[in-house]
């Protein structure tokens, strides 16, 4: 029997949490926008207390997003923050500023530490400095090839987590980008993340770009969704720690299907790899018969050369 | 403390806060170095063969590099190398070797972004400096007393910090504080946008950067809500500081950075030249300094784009960005260098950088900031013979000159 994963997903709010641990996820990534980034909805800390509450009751993990690039008036309110996330008993919380470990450091809290800058989490080299600082796991950039993280897990002693499901961030913003060009043409409107809001590239017809502003400013999502669910041996054998579904632009019933459709995968795989193989085509089926039809299933970066 | 003790203490912080920064210039290539250090800047940065976001500047080889840090040394500048790529796997491997070298050919500190390199670095060259470079997106106090316990002694702001922010960050960190106060801008957090990896898989953090930010793009929500002719996209106005100065010196930033290695000989000369006059002019005499129009005169000669301040005064708003069609701003060329001038016959000789002859309405300026316009009415080529124009790249052209000219005094021409 293989070592299972742990599975990872996003919730915007209690009751999606509670479906979320039905469908059998393993862990939750949650948050406020005023400390995290883009977080698929805004849990103050009475919410973020009910949701430890709930994922313990379950064995299940809660880590709060504490990964906002900081400015100096949000960086004086994190004493008081992280003190209480910790009274609650959250499971670890997501940092990328280092002003947060100093702020862990001074106030002495035990929190655990989860790594995670996004597009700049690409070596092991620096997996390991931020693990030398105490993280006890790093979040993998998703503009790496798969190679390169199955070696970033070989090179480190500490937990990795890779996302395998749903869209990525691939440009933020101080600026409001979206309200500047309003203004610009003399248009009104939403600019959340609930106005629905995506670019298309001029030169690409089928490039679909969700975009919206938060405080945190103006965010950019992939056009494609990174679907991993016929490579989980690739990750499970490369004792890839936690495997992420990205919630953020989807609805609470895909994301249940497509939590149960991993929960079974990962099991299945780790408990007979070969009945993984037949089962694979119906999964994947499944998970097509949802997906939104204006988002394409691909494989991110997992495959992809780059050139510089 | 006795009154007299106060006054001295307020005075002392008085002067402190006039410390006269750093102006740090860019520079794609030696000759480039050579006029940044002519024109003005106490310390250039540099890109090599390896590990810098530049791919395309020309970059230095190490006996370039060589060079450039020996005739900085000779003009009491510095020179910063910029390794500030966001590493992989596959790029580890030779970043021992690369700061071994880098720290023998005496380079004053090397611009880093990826802890990985840091610590690579450090382990080879550990005698070597070494500044955060903007691409860590440094926006506040505490990150950078994290740097400073990690024994770093500058950090390079990110651009999306305001004035009144660097004021709290320097009453809280005892490390250098870097400030962009020119060029062109990542419109994003830096290093926070892989768009140019999914657009065209060339990886923006590793120097690869198509500048997908200021493509065009259609906007929609349940309908398209973009215009015909006014597509959407992100390009930010280039930042100039020029006008505000004082207040970047009295926020107590340590060193004023201009952006652009891959900008051209006049860009750094003119951009450096006033900046050297602004900065030399207001610590000299705060109390009574004025900001004078030939310096903007002076910086619209290299602008690429509109200009705007950024971040420094509030978040930007539509005002700062780009819109529709490309703009048409006058641009220059560097027309000749001057070699040599003879008082007597009032001739100057020149070494041709552009296509230019007579007729043309050319610019001379030099790095004391003497400017003069004229028409070009007579030039003789080598031999002495009268020519019309100098159409050879590098020939030696005489030209007759309205004002004395100093070797090193650049001619300009508008496009």
């Amino acid at each position: 029997m293989k070592t299972k994963p742990e599975l990872l997903v996003t919730a915007k709010d209690l009751e999606e949490m509670g479906r979320l641990l039905d469908a059998g996820a393993d862990a939750f990534s949650i948050g406020h926008q005023r400390y995290g980034l883009r977080v698929a909805g805004d849990f103050e800390l009475p919410q973020i207390e009910e949701a430890v509450k709930l994922a313990h009751q379950r064995q299940a993990k809660v880590y709060v997003s504490v990964n906002a690039l900081f400015h100096n008036d949000v960086i004086k309110l994190l004493p008081d923050y992280l003190k209480q996330l910790e009274q609650i008993g959250v499971d670890a919380i997501v940092f990328g500023d280092p002003g947060v470990l100093m702020t862990v450091w001074e106030i002495d809290s035990k929190l655990r530490l989860h790594w995670n800058t996004e597009t700049t989490s690409t070596n092991y080299e620096t997996v390991n400095y931020w693990a030398k600082k105490g993280a006890s796991r790093a979040i993998v950039a998703r503009e790496l090839s798969l190679d390169n993280v199955l070696k970033i897990k070989a090179k480190t002693n500490i937990e990795i987590q890779a996302q395998v499901h749903g869209m990525t961030c691939i440009f933020h913003s101080a600026r409001r980008l979206v309200r500047n060009y309003m203004q610009h043409i003399n248009e009104e409107g939403r600019t959340d993340l609930e106005a629905g809001l995506y670019l298309k590239e001029t030169k690409r017809e089928e490039s679909h770009h969700p975009i919206y502003e938060d405080m945190n400013g103006t965010h950019i999502m992939s056009s494609e969704d990174i679907c991993m669910l016929e490579h989980l041996p690739a990750f499970i054998d490369g004792n890839v720690d936690s495997l992420k579904i990205e919630g953020l632009f989807k609805t609470t019933a895909y994301l249940e299907q497509v939590v149960r459709i991993y929960r079974e995968a990962i099991d299945t795989y780790c408990a007979d790899p070969e009945k993984f193989q037949t089962k694979l085509n119906d999964w994947l089926h499944v998970i097509h018969s949802i997906q939104p039809a204006e988002r394409r299933l691909g494989t991110g970066f997992y495959f992809k050369e780059q050139i510089y | 403390m006795s009154a007299t003790e106060l006054v001295t203490q307020s005075r002392e912080r008085e002067s402190s806060q006039l410390k006269k920064p750093e102006l740090l210039a860019p520079a794609g290539n030696l000759e480039k170095l050579q006029f940044a250090v002519r024109y003005g800047a106490d310390a250039v940065y540099i890109g090599g063969q390896q590990y810098g976001l530049r791919a395309k500047a020309g970059n230095f080889s190490f006996e370039d590099m060589a060079q450039g840090v020996e005739f900085a040394k000779a003009h009491g500048a510095k020179v910063y190398v910029a390794a500030n790529i966001i590493a992989h796997n596959e790029d580890l491997s030779g970043v021992k070797d690369y700061f071994k070298t880098l720290q023998k050919i005496g380079v004053d500190a090397v611009i880093v972004a990826d802890p990985a390199i840091i610590e690579l670095g450090r382990e080879a060259a550990p005698d070597l400096d070494m500044h955060i470079s903007t691409q860590a997106s440094i926006t506040n106090w505490k990150a950078i007393q994290f740097w400073a316990k990690e024994g770093i002694p500058r950090v390079v702001l990110a651009r999306e910090v305001s004035l009144e922010e660097i004021k709290e960050i320097k009453r809280h960190v005892d490390i250098e504080v870097e400030a962009f106060i020119h060029g062109a801008m990542c419109i994003s957090y830096s290093g926070r946008c892989v768009l140019s990896n999914h657009m065209t898989a060339r990886d923006a953090n590793r120097g690869g950067c198509a500048q997908s930010c200021r493509w065009h793009y259609e906007l929609y929500g349940d309908e398209r809500i973009s215009q015909d002719g006014i597509p959407f996209t992100m390009s930010a106005k280039d930042l100039s500081m020029v006008e505000h100065i004082p207040l970047m010196i009295k926020a107590g930033v340590d060193s004023l950075k201009i952006e652009g290695r891959m900008k051209s000989i006049h860009y750094i000369a003119t951009v450096c030249n006033v900046y050297r006059q602004v900065i030399d002019s207001y610590c000299a005499d705060p109390q009574n300094f004025k900001l004078r129009e030939e310096w903007i005169d002076e910086i619209w000669k290299a602008a690429q784009r509109s200009l705007s301040t950024g971040f420094y005064f509030g978040d930007p708003t539509a005002q700062d960005q780009l819109f529709g069609k490309p703009e048409q701003l006058p641009r220059y060329d560097f027309a000749a260098l001057v070699l040599d001038y003879d008082p007597t016959t009032q001739v100057a000789t020149l070494q041709q950088r552009n296509n230019f002859g007579v007729g043309d309405e050319v610019e001379f300026f030099g790095p004391d900031f003497h400017r003069f316009k004229q028409k070009v009415t007579q030039i003789w080529d080598e031999d002495n013979l009268p020519i019309d124009r100098a159409p050879h790249p590098m020939m030696t052209v005489k030209m007759k000159v309205e004002q004395p000219v100093k070797p090193f005094d650049m001619m300009r021409k508008r496009k």
